[in-house]
């Protein structure tokens, strides 16, 4: 918008007599070129709307489909029901299972991959030597590329039987098990976005922090990741989002039982995995059809509120510094 | 000025979105309008639904210009969409009711035609180290809705039982829910899996736990259940031949029912379905074949 405001063809619109004055004035291959110009800006400025719109038909489209259910006289008590069972006569549509679900396997990817992705990505831009950093900064980027059906693949033959080894639990098949699987797929956006930001802190303020006499850990924790905390919870942010909407990986392993999880160590049943499992074989228009419409509008409220947090928080951090 | 044209611009494309979204809804609602012009009709149990429209898709491929529609809602749906002479069969996975079927005689004047196209049978299977082999329903009902939760409880070891059953959309789902489990609810915490094949990976690792797969799905990896009707009857194993002479408890027929005798079309239709080529279709959607 500042561009356009500042742009001297605004002049065009406003009047049209000065316009055509310089436009006699000038020499005449100013004329197509102007009119370049605003074919490019217009064209620019729907590449850009291009988004929006996408974001508003979503936001649309899940809506119109969720409304169905929520003005259903019966089942829409149920919504806030204890138990998720959409084809017992009538059907129960309890949300609670699939948000706690959603949250643990999330928040424990949280709890694995934060630590591990951000120290991992001081590691690489302050300590480690050159040749260690250019080889094991695209192997972490590889990672990312892993499809999340390999890695439940991984996740059902390797982890879940590990973990219930380890625990001595009835079945692998739990929250723990998406947790790791899900912190595997946030750890390389995680470091690597933390990385450039630690990496563009600049050097002068560790030089600084050095010369005042502070030892290099110290220089790190208090001077140049504060300095870089916005990339740093962009990424986080980035992270989280990629956890809460990951859904092959724990229709995989998590094991998919609609219970209100106690621990770590129980099965549990994400909104991802619901609407993928179910999605596919469920009669258009039916109750159970919108219910699955008002879960996706569910998460997408709280992936819009994640994405909202991490806004104001890079906002407020910038305004800081 | 500009500014006011950008929001000029920004709400014609909003006005788009809202038309484009409005019809997709329209959409819909012309195709099943399409569909009522076709030439044969089929509706019922939803267990039967991609079945029969399996059916349906190579039949048409062989014989151009047949249309036939599928559509589900359940067996009930179906019957009572031949007794009011819009659908010209029915899909069923229970036997027509005497009520049924005198309502068919008054309203077409035509006597019912059943056909039994193909069998709806599940195996039971638990970890190959469960010295549990044998179930009676009621036991197998007991599990899937939680009334029993250790393996003591059926004159197994002391090991807690790990409920695996399928996915809400699943036929299979509905089918023990109605025929095991008399219509009771699963155990909130039975782990709902999206294949067969992930019910015997689970099963083959955990000790403690049971699950059902189609026919055919069994491995030496794991045990078949041998299920009892009730405590006093003799426990059979799952096969083709004990689910057609209906020794095996867990199955149940699934029947085409049309009005009077087939013509046309619909004879055409039944008869594909009861060929070599049409059963196999039977065994590729993970049903028993009839013949």
């Amino acid at each position: 918008m500042k561009l356009s405001g500042g742009n001297p063809l605004a002049g065009t619109e406003m009047d049209l007599s000065p316009a055509k004055r310089s436009a006699g004035q000038n020499p005449r291959w100013r004329q197509p070129r102007a009119l370049l110009e605003k074919v490019v800006e217009t064209g620019l400025f729907l590449a850009a709307l291009t988004g929006v719109v996408t974001i508003i038909l979503i936001f649309l489209f899940l809506f119109k489909e969720a409304v169905p259910l929520l003005l259903a006289p019966g089942p829409t008590a149920s919504l806030t029901a204890k138990n998720w069972y959409p084809v017992s006569t009538p059907p129960v549509f309890g949300l609670w299972p699939l948000i706690a679900g959603s949250l643990l396997v999330t928040f424990g990817a949280i709890a694995i991959s934060v630590p591990l992705g951000v120290g991992a990505a001081v590691y690489l831009a302050m300590v480690a030597k050159p040749t260690v950093r250019e080889f094991v900064k695209p192997a972490i980027e590889i990672l990312a590329g892993v499809p999340s059906v390999v890695l439940g693949f991984f996740g059902i033959a390797v982890l879940a039987p590990l973990i219930q080894d380890i625990f001595g639990l009835p079945t692998g098949l739990t929250a723990l098990t998406g947790a790791v699987t899900l912190a595997f797929m946030a750890i390389p956006t995680i470091t690597s976005i933390s990385e450039d930001a630690i990496a563009a802190v600049p050097g002068k303020y560790l030089e600084a922090a050095l010369s005042l006499g502070a030892t290099k850990w110290q220089s790190i924790v208090t001077v140049v990741v504060p300095a870089a905390l916005s990339g740093v919870s962009a990424a986080i942010m980035l992270g989280i989002g990629r956890a809460i909407g990951e859904t092959m990986t724990v229709l995989m392993v998590t094991g998919n039982a609609g219970v209100i999880p106690d621990s770590f160590l129980v099965p549990v049943r994400t909104m991802t995995a619901t609407i993928a499992a179910e999605m596919g074989e469920v009669a258009r228009g039916s109750l159970h059809y919108h219910a699955l419409f008002v879960v996706g509008a569910v998460l997408f409220i709280m992936t819009f509120m994640i994405n909202l947090i991490a806004d104001l928080i890079s906002r407020r951090l910038k305004k800081g510094a | 000025m500009l500014k006011a044209k950008q929001f000029f611009l920004f709400g014609i494309l909003l006005v788009c979105a809202v038309f484009l979204v409005s019809c997709t809804g329209t959409g819909q609602s012309g195709k099943t309008g399409e569909k009522a012009a076709t030439s044969l009709q089929i509706k019922g149990s939803d267990t039967m639904v991609n079945l029969s429209q399996a059916w349906a898709e190579e039949f048409m491929q062989k014989n151009k210009g047949a249309g036939i529609a599928v559509t589900g809602g359940g067996s009930g749906t179906g019957i009572a969409a031949l007794i009011n002479g819009t659908a010209q069969m029915a899909n069923s996975s229970r036997e027509i009711k005497p009520q049924e079927k005198e309502d068919l005689k008054t309203k077409i004047g035509k006597d019912v035609k059943e056909y039994i196209v193909a069998q709806d049978g599940i195996t039971f299977i638990v970890n190959k180290e469960n010295p549990v082999k044998e179930l009676t329903v009621g036991q197998l009902a007991d599990i899937y809705t939680g009334k029993v939760d250790n393996w003591r409880e059926l004159g197994g070891p002391d090991e807690k039982i790990v409920v695996l059953a399928r996915e809400a959309s699943s036929g299979t789902h509905v089918f023990v829910k109605e025929h095991v489990m008399k219509n009771e609810n699963y155990r909130p915490d039975a782990l709902l899996q999206t294949s067969s094949a992930t019910i015997m990976k689970e099963v083959t690792v955990s000790k403690g736990a049971i699950g059902y797969v189609g026919m055919g799905y069994s491995s030496d990896q794991t045990r078949v259940i041998a299920v009892k009707k009730d405590a006093q009857s003799p426990a059979v194993v799952p096969s083709e031949a004990t689910i057609n002479n209906n020794s095996y408890p867990v199955s149940r027929p699934l029947y085409i029912f049309t009005a009077g005798d087939p013509v046309g079309v619909s004879k055409d239709f039944i008869v594909f379905v009861m060929s070599p080529e049409g059963q196999a279709i039977v065994k590729q959607m993970e049903f028993v074949p009839v013949k």
